[in-house]
């Protein structure tokens, strides 16, 4: 079948619209779709969160995150589950509190794990604070590179920066 | 017009080709998310929101090493073109530069500029930290941003989750927040129609590939942009190790499929870059697209050591020179579409005629 739109390309989405009480359903092309703001499976997947989402929401087995679409709002910004259904963007960091049971599943999908394994942020001052070492760390590994590279001026400047730290 | 004399190498440092592997790897990127603790991400703030946590940055930033004497830029002050001069230099991202007439920059959005790196304030997140390198250098991006992230960690409280680490607007980067993207040309790989295959077998390994602008933007003149997929479950030098080797992977493979086209089709390929040089030196218009393919025709030229005496870095600047904006910035006027064609054969015939008259 045709695009009902443009006549041209093949119909690959049917939106069903109600207009004055009757519900009239054309079939759209992909283009003329996502000129209607109609984003299709195929438009859907070219982004990676696009891809993600997508296979989310189409998953159906029981206990799988489209089943534990959390009701209420996040506390710290007001923002719903169907929010960042619709825009694939939390509102805050509470957000992550709020829908955790239906972001963790989310996680290991997209990133085959939940648990950060890397840089960890310690409030300064804190007594795990270990910031300094990193900064430290960050500076003689550019020290070397600039050494290596023969760029001596800005080996003298990290020499100084961390001269500063000591 | 923006005056970038106050950034250092006017921000295009990364396109000297002086790094690591400059014959095929355009840059390396390294770039962080990184939200502040106590305030909603940007899509769900207010402009007092998004002053505040500007006004939070640049106080910290006043006192970090890695941003001494940085210049600091608000694109919510900045005309259209001045904003996609900088996307064009990849300085700022697409979402930052808000190139779209309909959609200008939300209150706030600025970026600090310092050698290397530009720290993107009000973005998806609030705060991007990027590292933007010549030729394949993870390890100096790394370093770099490392660095930055570290020190700029020390006077603001990051959202930070203990089991989800870094907290980010959208779940695909939350974790390390890390994407470490390689800018790679692959012109042999698209000639002997292997790329697919490659690209295919990067994607199951964990990668994800992208075209000279990121996310949503086209691959264009065969660079390829080559970043991980995940950030979240593996640290920051896991990531950084498993990008490297499979980089390393794929050059060899461009390396093979070069030597398999002078093997096999040497006069082929001769007529082909010559060609490409032919049509630069004098055109006399010249659309961005087929620019980008010809300059990749070149390219290759000058990697198989066919065309001598035009130098990677003429090649890279042409890159970014020809584009709209910095099309717009040396003729001082903002240049109408129909206009940017002969524009941009002018000034690419004029880099290359120079380039000639240095080696006679």
């Amino acid at each position: 079948m045709k695009c009902e739109a443009c006549g041209e390309r093949e119909s690959v989405v049917s939106l069903t619209q109600v207009v004055e009480g009757e519900a009239r359903t054309v079939g759209l092309c992909e283009r003329c779709a996502a000129e209607k703001g109609i984003q299709t499976a195929a438009s859907v997947e070219q982004t990676p969160l696009g891809g993600f989402l997508s296979a989310l929401w189409k998953s159906a087995e029981p206990g799988s995150p489209a089943e534990l679409s959390p009701p209420g709002k996040c506390p710290g910004c007001g923002a719903t589950f169907v929010d960042f259904r619709e825009s694939g963007r939390l509102g805050c960091a509470e957000c992550y509190r709020t829908f955790e049971p239906a972001l963790r599943a989310l996680l290991r999908r997209y990133h085959g794990s939940t648990h950060h394994h890397g840089r960890r942020h310690v409030p300064s001052g804190a007594p795990a604070d270990n910031s300094t070492d990193d900064v430290a760390s960050g500076l003689r590994q550019q020290l070397r590179l600039a050494v290596e590279a023969e760029d001596f001026e800005l080996a003298a400047q990290l020499r100084d920066r961390l001269k500063e730290l000591a | 017009m923006i005056d970038l004399s106050l950034v250092s190498d006017g921000g295009i440092g990364w396109l000297d080709g002086s790094g690591p592997q400059s014959h095929l790897v355009l840059s390396t990127r390294v770039r962080l998310a990184r939200n502040l603790a106590g305030h909603p991400f940007p899509i769900r703030s207010t402009e007092a929101d998004r002053e505040t946590i500007l006004s939070e940055v640049q106080e910290a930033a006043a006192t970090v090493g890695s941003l001494r004497g940085s210049a600091s830029l608000r694109l919510d002050r900045l005309g259209r073109t001045d904003r996609q001069l900088l996307h064009e230099r990849h300085l700022v991202s697409k979402e930052l530069a808000a190139p779209d007439a309909d959609f200008p920059p939300k209150t706030g959005s600025a970026v600090l500029l310092q050698g290397h790196l530009a720290t993107m304030v009000n973005e998806e997140d609030h705060l991007r930290l990027q590292g933007l390198y010549s030729g394949l250098a993870l390890e100096a991006a790394w370093a770099g941003v490392g660095t930055l992230d570290a020190e700029l960690g020390q006077r603001l409280a990051f959202a930070f989750h203990p089991e989800f680490g870094y907290l980010t607007s959208c779940p695909t980067n939350v974790g390390t927040g890390l994407r470490a993207s390689v800018l790679i040309h692959l012109p042999g790989l698209v000639l002997t129609k292997e790329i697919h295959k490659v690209l295919q077998s990067l994607v199951q390994v964990g990668l994800t590939f992208r075209g000279l602008y990121g996310e949503g933007s086209d691959v264009v003149g065969n660079f390829f942009q080559l970043s991980n997929q995940t950030t979240l479950g593996k640290s920051e030098n896991e990531l950084l190790d498993h990008l490297g080797k499979l980089v390393g992977q794929v050059i060899g493979y461009e390396e093979q499929a070069r030597e398999v086209l002078l093997r096999d089709a040497p006069g082929v390929i001769e007529d082909k870059v010559w060609r490409a040089y032919g049509l630069l030196r004098y055109a006399r218009a010249l659309s961005f697209e087929e620019a980008m393919n010809l300059l990749s025709g070149v390219r290759l030229g000058v990697g198989l050591g066919l065309i001598p005496d035009v130098a990677v870095y003429t090649l890279n600047k042409l890159l970014v020179f020809t584009q709209p904006a910095h099309l717009s910035a040396m003729a001082g006027v903002d240049l109408a579409e129909d206009e940017l064609p002969t524009r941009r054969a002018d000034y690419v015939r004029r880099t290359l005629d120079e380039e000639a008259g240095r080696h006679p």
